[in-house]
């Protein structure tokens, strides 16, 4: 940091400890580096239809023509507080690629914030806490959105008939015509054969350790649970 | 609004990117070129089709029967009724299908929620659902709106990247499967549309005084939107012609309202931690905009998370004296309903929240009798007499 910036440059980074620009060069490297970038982005008209489409800019201080300007400018300062800060007020909609230049802001978005995860940087651990729950259901059994989920202290706003759900779920499901749905804790009856080759995707792609920073008891968590399984059916991890 | 459609079919200049700004414009040809290759394999369309056009004129052939199911996690978990709906709409109109346990979902609660995954898993993701399917020879349907977009957006890098089909390929090696993609994706929605004829002949409820809004799924026309249905005959080919196509074959009164374009406010990760956001872009952006300009008795979609969002945000709005209150279902419910499918048994309403007794009030269905139809089945799994219900059950 020069002697000019030290006088004038906040401490911070959207209310996180600021790092060297050399960190932040680093990080924007990786941005641009993964595959997708360069289909997700062609310049910028400034026409603003993104920002007349997406729903997160009517509500928060977003906007994702500035997330496809910072980038096609390289800002390296401004791209690394936008993964402090704006990447996770994105509703990933996609309404942003009526965009004219054929850019995809939503694009943009989901390589920083897998940039920000994966580098555990402060603002992915403080979006993703209480979201561990989630996490672990996807990558464990495959499915996500499960029955069970279904309770009245989760969605408290979701009306009483969250609770007739919950209080009847058992029932409920076995009243369910299609085999497959019988379950509760899954959204359907996974095959045990499918979820060792789903480990073996995550494990192998390095998905897995995306969260190690972010999240390293989930981490420790699920890869045991994976190689276990792996393990039993004699297959090396 | 009106829509010019008639100064529209006049233009004769029309804006197009450049080549190399452009989704591919035939990600089936481009798939068979790959395969000739050897780079990868191709499930082919084999059995009787329906052709459709997409936004920009490519004919896209529906596969009419023999189909592999890829379900939706959330439709299974929180809507159990939209999966239970498609399944029934299929098996009466005589079209077999396999309904699969080798099965993951796409996992893009992962990717567009929470970004702890990245494109190759996603890829290998989709390959290994897309070999599954291959290795019993039913071809997919895909019945989430997001699987389907994410789906076309991993072929388009899978068809971009030779790296990414070369680590694919070697993650598929270890699972013993190939890169494998249909020659066509295709969402659920496609299939009821094409098929909206057959679905209307079989009707035997009259839907003719149900007014309806409907709203189109980000996922399904705004990810790779070229692939997305559209008839010049619907909105002037303006906007995707599902689900209004099926509503409208289906005699049903559709009505327009302003904010069609705008997503529900699902947000992905909003939804779970987020929800103030959910709730609030759902009620002031689109049930009331809906309530307002078009007073619909029931909204209509096709996709998993707005069924949920425009359903479940409704409840909370109502203490704040809002002007909310109107029945949310996807099209394959409505479709079934108006062919006779029991609310419970089949439609699964009872796990909805905004209330849906008038819409069916309106269609001629006792709801009161047929709650307690539903309760005596559920007695009966009670005392044991039965431990699942079936296929048969419903219809009895």
């Amino acid at each position: 940091m020069t002697e000019t910036d030290a006088h004038y440059k906040a401490p911070a980074v959207a209310g996180h400890v600021d790092v060297p620009y050399a960190e932040k060069e680093r990080l924007f490297e990786q941005v641009r580096s993964d595959i997708r970038f360069g289909d997700y982005l062609y310049g910028c008209y400034e026409c603003g239809i993104c920002v007349a489409a997406c729903p997160s800019a009517r509500f928060y201080d977003f906007s994702p023509r500035r997330i496809a300007q910072a980038a096609a400018r390289e800002d390296v300062e401004l791209v690394y507080q936008q993964m402090q800060e704006d990447i996770w007020e994105c509703s990933q909609c996609f309404s942003c690629l009526r965009c004219p230049r054929g850019n995809n802001p939503g694009g943009l978005i989901t390589i920083m914030r897998e940039v920000a995860v994966s580098n555990g940087l402060a603002s992915a651990k403080e979006a993703l806490k209480g979201y561990s729950r989630i996490i672990y259901k996807i990558m464990s059994t495959g499915t996500q959105v499960s029955p069970d989920m279904l309770q009245q202290d989760a969605f408290p706003d979701w009306g009483p008939e969250t609770a007739d759900v919950s209080g009847n779920l058992d029932l409920w499901r076995r009243a369910l015509p299609p085999e497959t749905l019988h379950t509760t804790t899954t959204g359907w009856a996974v095959a045990d054969r499918t979820l060792i080759e789903l480990y073996l995707i995550w494990l192998h792609t390095g998905a897995l350790d995306l969260i190690s920073d972010v999240d390293p008891g989930l981490h420790a968590i699920l890869q045991e649970l994976m190689e276990e399984r792996l393990e039993e059916e004699g297959i090396e991890p | 609004m009106t829509i010019p459609i008639e100064a529209l079919k006049r233009k004769k200049e029309h804006f197009e990117r450049g080549e190399d700004r452009r989704a591919l414009e035939d990600p089936r040809a481009e798939l068979l070129a790959l395969e000739d290759k050897g780079e990868l394999v191709v499930q082919k369309i084999d059995r009787e089709t329906v052709t459709v056009a997409t936004k920009f004129g490519r004919e896209k052939r529906i596969q009419k029967a023999h189909l592999w199911h890829h379900k939706s996690c959330g439709q299974c978990g929180h809507i159990p009724g939209y999966s239970t709906s498609i399944f029934w709409v299929m098996r009466k109109l005589g079209y077999d299908y396999h309904d699969p346990r080798d099965q993951t979902s796409c996992t893009a609660w992962n990717y567009y929620a929470s970004a702890t995954s990245n494109s190759a898993a996603q890829a290998a993701v989709a390959v290994r659902n897309f070999a599954a399917a291959l290795e019993t020879g039913y071809f997919p349907l895909i019945h989430c709106g997001t699987s389907y977009g994410h789906y076309k957006e991993v072929r388009e890098e899978l068809i971009r990247h030779p790296e990414l089909r070369a680590e694919v390929r070697a993650i598929m090696a270890k699972l013993g499967k190939q890169l494998v993609l249909p020659e066509e994706i295709v969402h659920y929605s496609e299939w009821f549309h094409a098929l909206r004829d057959e679905i209307a002949a079989k009707q035997v409820r009259d839907v003719s005084g149900i007014k309806v809004t409907v709203h189109p799924a980000c996922h399904y026309y705004k990810l790779v939107e070229g692939d997305a249905i559209y008839d010049p005959d619907i909105y002037g080919g303006q906007r995707t012609a599902v689900v209004t196509g099926l509503a409208q074959a289906l005699g049903a009164e559709v009505r327009d309202y302003s904010t069609w374009f705008d997503c529900c406010g699902f947000g992905f990760r909003h939804i779970l931690v987020q929800r103030d956001f959910t709730r609030s872009f759902a009620t002031l952006r689109k049930i009331e905009v809906m309530k307002e300009e078009a007073d619909p008795d029931v909204v209509l979609t096709h996709d998993t998370g707005c069924v949920t969002t425009l359903d479940k945000s409704q409840f909370a709005a109502q203490a704040h004296d809002r002007n909310v209150g109107v029945a949310v279902m996807s099209e394959a419910q409505f479709a079934a309903l108006a062919m006779g499918a029991h609310p419970y048994k089949v439609c699964q309403l009872h796990w909805h929240s905004a209330d849906y007794r008038p819409v069916l009030e309106k269609m001629g269905i006792d709801w009161e009798r047929a709650w307690a139809e539903f309760e005596a089945d559920i007695k009966r799994l009670e005392r044991g007499e039965k431990r699942y219900l079936d296929w048969d059950d419903v219809d009895s």
